[in-house]
């Protein structure tokens, strides 16, 4: 490999999350853009063709090394590390509204869920995966709520635009020949 | 989830109906949209007392501890069931279908659960590759150690307390109620001046059992509210009795 490689490596080796191009860059300010990336190549292909128990994998908006799944069940059963606990469908319900409609605030997802959620938007903070990014105008300028990058790991995403697009989901919102459907907005998801 | 949420049985020869196991729903969107894929029903031509009637049933089978939120989506069932039923006034035209903002919903929550679909999967392939992790070992509190104790340990503790407790003199024992709230009371005004204390700021040393057990079980009660935390640093140390910030705040 070459120096540049070793130092990419060494620094995600070091890192416990993601780190970003940026931050991959700024360890040697003498490298391009194209450099680090070639860089990175050379580490990634590095793990794949010789076979090494770890991969270098683009996630939450940067780079980190990761064990390969196929070794997961016996890393746990030994204790060394624990894989967190599933989240409950109606976790992940809140959470894929926050991550479309972000910021939003509580009454809103309420109002698509059909229950309350105080209860979960609190967990979700606490494992880090939603944080307040402001406040609403409305009555009592209610707290928003929006994804962090923790999420964006948690969930393997390079990023937010990973998710797919509303027209890209099977059910679009779209009126029906059938019925008059007055009101109707497309939710516009970004 | 909702998939197996809903099975059919007979009983007694009666015509089929569904039986739902409770919990399995996160919420009567959930149970609405269970409904219509098992009746097979067009979502955009929903046959409202059809649907309602079996919401109906669903609910008082399930007894759930949010049924509030279900039952506010019955309400809205027989509310649009009532507005179909009431002749137009302003003429076909115009007539807008009541059923209209209920389909909206459905198909918005149906599509959030495609959503959730995607984050499952991602989730799950994230959840079985572990990263490193490092945290900057100045910044952690000393690992609590787990109390190891042998038995011999604990019958020796046992022997040391009544080994210290003096002549054995005869009472006449009056049982006395515990007094937990005022015990209660008194933690939080100690712990509303500092935000740490130990147990003998919270018990006096002339303190008589019924205080001593109020006390511990205030301490036990506020714990569990999280408004303090109990911790101690090695076996027989003495407790500290920490004011729960991150609890108060919340």
């Amino acid at each position: 490999m070459t120096s540049l490689a070793k130092l990419l490596e060494a620094a995600l080796f070091a890192s416990a999350r993601p780190i970003s191009f940026d931050e991959l860059s700024a360890l040697d300010l003498d490298a391009s853009p194209a450099g680090v990336r070639s860089a990175l190549d050379e580490v990634r292909e590095h793990y794949d063709v010789e076979g090494h128990g770890v991969e270098l994998v683009e996630i939450g908006e940067g780079w980190q090394i990761l064990t390969r799944a196929e070794y997961t069940e016996a890393i746990e059963r030994a204790q060394l590390a624990a894989r967190p606990q599933r989240l409950s469908a109606a976790a992940l319900e809140s959470l894929a509204i926050i991550a479309y409609r972000q910021p939003i605030g509580r009454a809103e997802i309420e109002e698509i869920r059909g229950v309350a959620v105080g209860g979960v938007l609190k967990s979700l903070h606490e494992r880090g995966l939603i944080d307040v990014v402001g406040r609403g105008e409305g009555l009592g300028r209610p707290l928003l709520y929006g994804t962090t990058p923790a999420f964006l790991e948690q969930f393997a995403l390079r990023h937010l635009d990973e998710l797919p697009r509303a027209d890209e989901l099977n059910i679009a919102l779209r009126a029906h020949a059938g019925v008059t459907m007055t009101g109707v907005k497309t939710v516009t998801v970004t | 989830m909702s998939e197996n949420g809903l099975t059919s049985y007979r009983e007694d020869g009666v015509t089929p109906a569904l039986l739902v196991e409770a919990g399995t729903f996160s919420g009567p969107l959930d149970l609405l949209l269970a409904l219509i894929r098992e009746e097979q029903l067009d979502i955009y031509d929903i046959p409202i007392a059809r649907i309602c009637e079996q919401f109906l049933r669903h609910i008082h089978a399930l007894r759930l501890n949010d049924a509030a939120d279900y039952l506010e989506m019955a309400a809205r069932l027989l509310r649009i069931k009532a507005q179909m039923l009431l002749p137009s006034t302003n003429g076909a035209d115009l007539w807008e279908d009541p059923r209209a903002e209920l389909v909206r919903r459905l198909l918005e929550y149906q599509q959030m659960r495609e959503v959730v679909d995607v984050l499952q999967r991602r989730g799950e392939l994230r959840r079985n590759q572990f990263a490193r992790s490092y945290v900057q070992a100045s910044l952690l509190p000393p690992p609590p150690t787990a109390l190891a104790l042998s038995l011999s340990e604990l019958l020796g503790a046992v022997d040391r307390i009544l080994r210290a407790v003096r002549e054995p003199t005869m009472h006449e024992v009056v049982a006395r109620p515990l007094d937990v709230p005022a015990a209660i009371m008194a933690i939080r005004a100690v712990l509303a001046l500092r935000s740490h204390a130990r147990w003998s700021d919270l018990v006096a040393d002339d303190a008589e059992p019924w205080q001593i057990l109020s006390t511990l079980l205030g301490i036990l009660e506020l714990a569990k509210l999280g408004e303090l935390r109990v911790s101690q640093q090695k076996p027989f140390a003495s407790v500290d009795i920490v004011r729960d910030v991150a609890g108060e705040a919340a």
